[in-house]
């Protein structure tokens, strides 16, 4: 409502400035927050200086899918982020448009305007989804370009300058009006219905297998998956946090360590969300599980100690709970009760 | 007519300064209260600069580290000599891990007094717990699961030990309300308590300083082995009592200062 009131405010103070001057006046375009955000957990981050806006989510759509912002215009975000596959990538590393490979796996998007902290990526490194979105355009394993290059190839584009202004009153196009239309497109990707949100809304029912699986995802003395992944309380199924959830004894990679400079989160990452799993292969900050299977047994007996392996890891010392095949089973049949088909092919996120 | 305006506008202008004379009145013997949460190993200051570091020592001998500890407090609640009492809204989630929350301040204010006890509750009482849905606690995975009554933690305090085979073994203390799954119907125990402050003579706005000495979850009047006693707690009857028990003595109240 309060925007509202800013838009017309604005709208007036500009119409009564210069009357021979073109005036844009950005559409507000709220997020749909589906009904069981809505009643279980807090509002979406939304910027107070980069308001959700038809025209911006419209501009952010058409960067998100235009190999212009890499180095030879080969690579687009949607490359390594591909709706169908719940905008992550198939293959363990991405590569960049030189051929090298990154060194995490591409991390599905969805869901992002929950993340109540702003850490992005694997370790945590990105504060705000604009910053995220700062970020490959540059990197050598990605897009491998410069800013200035991009600025000045949109600049001079016959499209972008007219789209700019429309987003955002100005025609001069910078790093920060383009991370700030690509996360305005990047808050859309809400993925919220999947059989089991259908049947927490009691539309369907779950098959005893399904159920079961739920159970031993929430029990604490076997899957207890829900301290780290959320519950039927909590939408998102992850907790936006960093855990070291035992996949190595020693650390190739300290992930949120080598952010913080503190040995104790050494071989910490953030927990994925478990909606879409069966888009989202493969699994871990590394790719190195193919299988949802495969993610189960290291949670039932492939854990591995270390220093700093989270406390919620339990029996370590023999590997972890040792699930049933039976459970085992019955837990995976649950996870692919969180795909959301609808989500992977919405037209509004592909490219059209 | 004009003589009726002109009353109107007096009578108006009357009832208009005796409500702000009411209202300076009332709002003059309101004070605002802060409660600063701080937490101890016996005599040492713990904060989450301590953490992660095996360097506490339980009453049973084992040798500790913490990596995570936030707790639920609820319903500050002043009781008047008369008996007559006043709720304040609201509760908190101090979380020691990020040191937020150590601080609340509830919004409304109090009225000057003397009260004869000022309490509030560790966890949420059972009106609390079930009764409404709380984003904000669903929003950083507070939640209990329905297979153990549903709810919401009461405390969650995780770290390291050094088990009786030298080993470095991970333990969840997690605090819920009491519930025996083994039996159907389940059987639940509360375990939520009250803590009592004691009285406070509220003349000023107030700082209530309130201490949590972590080392008393592992003793009286339970000598707590974390080698028997070191995870999967939540769904353990027992185990939840004997946290109720011992959770009776961890807290207390280091100063009140305008």
């Amino acid at each position: 409502m309060k925007h509202w009131n800013l838009y017309v405010l604005l709208f007036l103070i500009l119409s009564c400035s210069n009357d021979n001057q073109e005036i844009y006046v950005q559409t507000p375009q709220p997020l749909n927050i589906p009904i069981l955000f809505e009643e279980n957990i807090l509002a979406p981050v939304i910027p107070i200086n980069n308001p959700q806006t038809a025209e911006g989510i419209a501009l952010g759509k058409k960067l998100f899918f235009d190999p212009i912002l890499s180095g030879d215009e080969s690579q687009a975000c949607a490359d390594c982020h591909a709706p169908e596959q719940a905008f992550t990538d198939v293959r363990r590393f991405s590569e960049g448009i030189d051929g090298t490979l990154g060194k995490r796996n591409s991390m599905p998007l969805f869901n992002l305007a929950w993340n109540y902290d702003e850490k992005f990526f694997w370790d945590g490194s990105s504060f705000s989804l604009e910053h995220q979105a700062f970020i490959p355009v540059s990197d050598p394993t990605e897009m491998k370009n410069t800013w200035t290059v991009v600025e000045q190839k949109l600049q001079n584009h016959k499209e972008y300058p007219t789209l700019f202004t429309q987003a955002f009153g100005s025609s001069k196009i910078d790093s920060i009006a383009v991370t700030k239309a690509i996360a305005q497109f990047e808050r859309t990707l809400i993925s919220s219905n999947s059989k089991f949100d259908q049947y927490l809304l009691n539309k369907i029912e779950l098959t005893a297998q399904e159920l079961n699986g739920f159970n031993i995802f929430m029990d604490e003395a076997r899957g207890d998956c829900f301290h780290c992944h959320g519950s039927d309380k909590n939408p998102l199924w992850t907790d936006n946090i960093f855990h070291n959830n035992g996949l190595d004894e020693t650390f190739i990679d300290l992930g949120l360590g080598n952010i913080t400079g503190d040995p104790s989160d050494n071989g910490k990452f953030k927990t994925p969300s478990l909606r879409n799993l069966a888009f989202t292969a493969p699994f871990m900050h590394d790719g190195r599980f193919t299988t949802i299977e495969a993610v189960i047994d290291h949670y039932s007996e492939g854990l591995k100690n270390s220093e700093t392996i989270d406390p919620l890891m339990k029996k370590v010392d023999s590997g972890g709970i040792g699930l049933t095949p039976q459970d085992k089973a019955d837990l995976k049949a649950f996870l692919l009760t969180l795909t959301d088909f609808e989500f992977i092919n919405n037209s509004a996120f592909h490219n059209q | 007519m004009k003589n009726t305006i002109l009353f109107l506008l007096i009578l108006s202008s009357f009832t208009l300064i005796t409500s702000c004379n009411e209202n300076n009145e009332y709002e003059s013997s309101q004070f605002n209260l802060t409660f600063n949460f701080s937490h101890s190993w016996d005599e040492k200051t713990v904060t989450n600069t301590d953490f992660n570091t095996i360097q506490f020592t339980n009453a049973h001998g084992e040798s500790l580290s913490i990596t995570k500890l936030r707790y639920l407090i609820s319903r500050i609640t002043f009781e008047k000599p008369n008996g007559e009492t006043l709720t304040l809204d609201g509760y908190n989630l101090v979380d020691v891990t990020n040191n937020s929350n150590t601080s609340f301040t509830p919004i409304p204010k109090i009225p000057e007094g003397t009260y004869s006890k000022v309490s509030f509750i560790f966890g949420f009482n059972n009106e609390d717990n079930y009764d409404l849905n709380y984003p904000d606690l669903n929003s950083v995975s507070w939640n209990v699961p329905e297979m153990l009554g549903g709810g919401y933690h009461y405390m969650q305090l995780e770290g390291k030990f050094i088990d009786n085979s030298s080993t470095e073994t991970s333990y969840a203390y997690h605090t819920i309300r009491a519930v025996n799954n083994r039996v159907t119907p389940q059987v639940f125990k509360d375990t939520f308590f009250e803590v009592d402050l004691g009285e406070v003579t509220i003349l000023n706005d107030t700082t209530f300083h309130i201490n949590m000495n972590i080392s008393k979850w592992f003793d009286t009047p339970n000598i707590w082995n974390l080698n028997d006693l070191n995870n999967m707690l939540m769904p353990n009857f027992d185990a939840q009592i004997d946290m109720f028990e011992n959770g009776q003595n961890v807290f207390s109240l280091k100063s009140i200062k305008p």
